[in-house]
Formats: C-alpha cells, sequence, structure tokens
C-alpha cells in the first residue's frame, strides 16, 4: 500500500519535465533497427522520443527539432555518409539559433572519422556493441552540463566504449 | 495583447511570445513547451476575436488512419494559404512515463517544401498527470491561435478518458472509422458518435468501406434529427479529401455535439481540481485505510452533490 501512494507522490512530485529527444535517419539509409532500440530505450527510461522516419534530409531534421523543441537530436547512420550528412546537419543548427540542442551519433562510424565529427560538436559517438544504458548515462550527464549544445563552448566530450 | 501570458516561473515566455507572433517557430515551439510544462499560462482571453479560427479534434481508433488523413488537411489547407497546425497527442508509457511519439513518420506535408512553411507540427506525449493534458492542449491550440495559425488540428486517439477530453477541448471533433472494425454498434459503444460533428469512414479504397459508411450512416439516421456530416474518403490515395478537406474547413457544429462537449469540458476542469487538491494524497491514504467513506472524502475534497 504505501509502495502504491509513494508511486503515485512521485509522479505527482516530479516537477522535472522529460527529455525531449528527436531520433533522426539522415539521407539514403535504410537501417534503422538501431535507431529504434535506441528509441526504445530512451522512452523506456522515461523520455519523449520523436522518431522522425527513414530518409530525411538535413533541413527537414532541423526543422523537426525546431518544432518539436527538443533538447537532444541523436543521428544514426549506417551509410557511410555520416562525415557528410553530420556536419551539415550541426552548421544548420546553429546557423538557425538552435547551438544549445545537444547532438550525439551512431551507426558505423570509424574512429578516424570522429575526431571531425565532434569538431562541428557532436558530443557523443556511439558505435556497435554500446549498451543502452551508456546511452541513457550520456542523457543525464549531458543535460546537466553546461554548454555542451552543439554551438556551445565547452570541450565536453563523450568517451564511448564502442 | 488581447490574450496575455502569464508566467509561472519564466521571466522569458513573454518575449519569446512576442517573438513566436513575429513568426519564429523556434520560439513558438519554446512557448508551447512552456505550456505543456506548466511554467506559463494564459489569462484574460475575452477580448479575442477568434472567429477565424477553428480546433478541430480528429479521432478515432488506432489504425484508421487519423495521421494519413491529417496529412491531406494539412496539404490542402496550407495549398489553398491557411496557417494550419496539427497537435499529435499520444500517450505516455504508464510504466515509465517516456513516449515514443512516431505520428511524423506518416506526414509527407512537412517535407513538402511548398506548403511546409504554413504548416506546424508538434507531438504530444500524455504524461503521468492525464487530468490536465487537456487544458494543456487548449492552451496551446489557444496560442496556435494567436500567432496566426487558423486552423488547428488535435489527433488523438479515441479510447481512454485523457484522449476523448482532449478532443473534447476542440472546437470540432471529426471521427474517423475504417472497415473491418465491426459493425456499427461497435462505433456507438465507444461513445463517439454522439462527440462528433463528422464521421469520415476512410480507406474506400478496401472492401467493406462502403458498408461500413452504410451501417453508420443507418445507425445515426434512426435517432438523430441532426445527424453529423459523413464522408467516405481514401486518405492514402487521396480519393475524396479535397472535397472533404473543403467541407471541413466551415464545419458546423451540432447542438448535440455541442452538449456533449461541454460536458467532457466539465468533467475535465473537476478532474483537474481533484487531482491537484493539496488533500488528495490524505484522503487517498484514509480511504486505503478503510478509515474514511468515500462520501466523506468528496466532502473533504470540496466536491458534495
Amino acid at each position: 500500500m504505501n509502495a502504491w501512494l509513494d508511486r503515485l507522490n512521485r509522479s505527482r512530485l516530479n516537477m522535472s519535465s522529460p527529455v525531449r529527444v528527436v531520433v533522426a535517419k539522415p539521407g539514403l539509409d535504410g537501417h534503422d533497427r538501431g535507431a529504434k532500440v535506441v528509441a526504445r530505450a530512451l522512452r523506456d527510461a522515461g523520455h519523449e522520443v520523436i522518431y522522425t522516419g527513414l530518409r530525411r534530409t538535413a533541413q527537414q531534421i532541423v526543422d523537426t527539432v525546431r518544432d518539436e523543441d527538443a533538447m537532444f537530436l541523436g543521428l544514426s547512420s549506417l551509410s557511410g555518409a555520416h562525415n557528410h550528412l553530420f556536419p551539415r546537419i550541426c552548421q544548420l543548427l546553429v546557423a538557425q539559433n538552435m547551438g544549445d540542442v545537444i547532438v550525439f551519433g551512431g551507426g558505423i562510424i570509424p574512429q578516424d572519422d570522429r575526431e571531425e565529427l565532434h569538431k562541428v560538436g557532436i558530443r557523443a559517438i556511439f558505435g556497435p556493441g554500446t549498451p543502452t544504458s551508456e546511452i541513457l548515462q550520456f542523457i543525464e550527464e549531458a543535460r546537466n552540463e553546461a554548454n555542451v549544445g552543439v554551438g556551445g563552448s565547452s570541450d565536453w566530450l563523450w568517451p564511448s566504449s564502442a | 495583447m488581447a490574450l496575455a501570458l502569464i508566467s509561472v516561473g519564466d521571466v522569458m515566455a513573454i518575449e519569446e511570445f512576442q517573438r513566436a507572433r513575429e513568426g519564429s517557430r523556434r520560439d513558438l515551439a519554446r512557448v508551447l513547451s512552456m505550456i505543456e510544462n506548466g511554467t506559463a499560462s494564459f489569462f484574460d482571453k475575452t477580448n479575442v476575436d477568434r472567429s477565424r479560427c477553428l480546433s478541430m479534434a480528429i479521432t478515432g481508433s488506432p489504425g484508421v488512419g487519423k495521421s494519413v488523413l491529417c496529412d491531406q488537411l494539412l496539404t490542402h489547407w496550407a495549398k489553398a494559404g491557411i496557417n494550419v497546425a496539427l497537435l499529435a497527442v499520444d500517450p505516455s508509457s504508464p510504466r515509465s512515463g517516456g513516449a515514443l511519439l512516431g505520428d511524423r513518420i506518416r506526414l509527407k506535408s512537412v517535407d513538402n517544401p511548398s506548403v511546409n512553411e504554413r504548416i506546424y507540427v508538434r507531438s504530444i506525449a500524455t504524461r503521468t498527470s492525464s487530468g490536465s493534458v487537456p487544458l494543456i492542449v487548449r492552451d496551446m491550440a489557444e496560442v496556435l491561435h494567436d500567432v496566426g495559425y487558423e486552423r488547428v488540428l488535435i489527433e488523438t486517439v479515441g479510447a481512454g478518458q485523457a484522449e476523448l477530453r482532449c478532443a473534447a477541448v476542440a472546437d470540432r471533433i471529426v471521427l474517423v472509422e475504417g472497415p473491418a472494425r465491426g459493425d456499427g454498434i461497435q462505433a456507438e459503444k465507444a461513445g463517439l458518435l454522439e462527440l462528433a460533428d463528422a464521421i469520415v469512414v476512410n480507406k474506400s479504397d478496401l472492401d467493406g468501406a462502403q458498408k461500413h459508411y452504410d451501417e453508420i450512416l443507418e445507425s445515426i439516421s434512426l435517432e438523430q434529427d441532426e445527424h453529423p456530416k459523413m464522408f467516405l474518403v481514401s486518405a492514402l490515395e487521396g480519393r475524396g479529401t479535397e472535397l472533404l478537406s473543403e467541407e471541413l474547413l466551415h464545419l458546423p457544429s451540432t447542438e448535440r455535439a455541442k452538449k456533449s462537449r461541454i460536458f467532457q469540458h466539465l468533467l475535465a476542469a473537476h478532474e483537474q481540481r481533484l487531482t491537484q487538491h493539496p488533500q488528495l494524497n490524505d484522503v487517498l491514504k484514509q480511504l486505503l485505510e478503510g478509515t474514511l467513506h468515500i462520501e466523506d472524502a468528496l466532502s473533504q475534497l470540496n466536491v458534495r452533490n
């Protein structure tokens, strides 16, 4: 009985708003298993996930982030076009006054490519085999970190395990 | 300014609201978030001229094609030069409180550069406190009207009280039905027929749609003097949707639907008062312990009969 009341209390008193995350699949890439696994893990952790569906352009993704007022943007790519698409999206976000959006990426992203992606403001890259708990941990830490948006001044980066 | 924003926790709200009115969608999205999070709300709506504006709920069972139908309406209306917004309401997971909001996947209009300047789409999760969702949705629709969106669609699953009441805060309710969903009696059981100003039978490209249309028509003609307008369309193939969008643009309401909606408003306001009552937890505890009778609980919460 007390457990039930506790839960009721928690849900009523928990005033911190859920984190809104856009999970997006840019470019010509039909593989969305990974994106869906991440979306589900985020939902199960209590976040609100807006999934864009496949084959979005950079502008479409940025428009979605803007209209949905998302705090995070997760980009998934398994096509090899990440070096072109990810920076383009980051530039558009900054250009359109959304430099406070925190961007992370995932998929098949070789280690050699990651430094360049971090330079354009992507704070974490999650490769195959990353436990979903690590992504949730990243969300928790990044939301409490200052200036880690895509246009933020901090040099904070997530040390990915995979 | 006739419609005033009251800021509860965030002093930025008024500036952002002003920028939203000047056309900044980034600021519009932020103001809507504040309303959703309860850090801003509205007062003094008395002098607002809303004669040009209309909010319309699109409701129906999962899988009847609400999103695709909304997509068609957004496209047709935007092409006609009308600014139109869609609030897509989806349930939060009762276990985790999170939500997977995927209505955008089916929306082609937001990707169409010839119309998407006139289209604003926002996904809304019902979150845990279902009692306040309808009022949040109503406030969001007010904001959208105020910043220039003349039509606001509210897409919601017509099952569950929170969803039903989200529909009831709209000026008009459109019920979407599809073939192979049981007979017309099923629709009647759900209590939605009496709320509806229009009934759209979707998926006319599939077998049984015409039959379902006929059954519902027969069912509503039996008892109602002024029954809701009925349409048979295929949102997927765009069949009948042009006529539908023209008819829905200035859809009149029936007295019966008005009365049902007002009743839902009353229930929503009542439920919100109840769920936000400071003594609710004490009363619940006493009820659990068996030390309080339900009638006494109601009077303690100032809900007397």
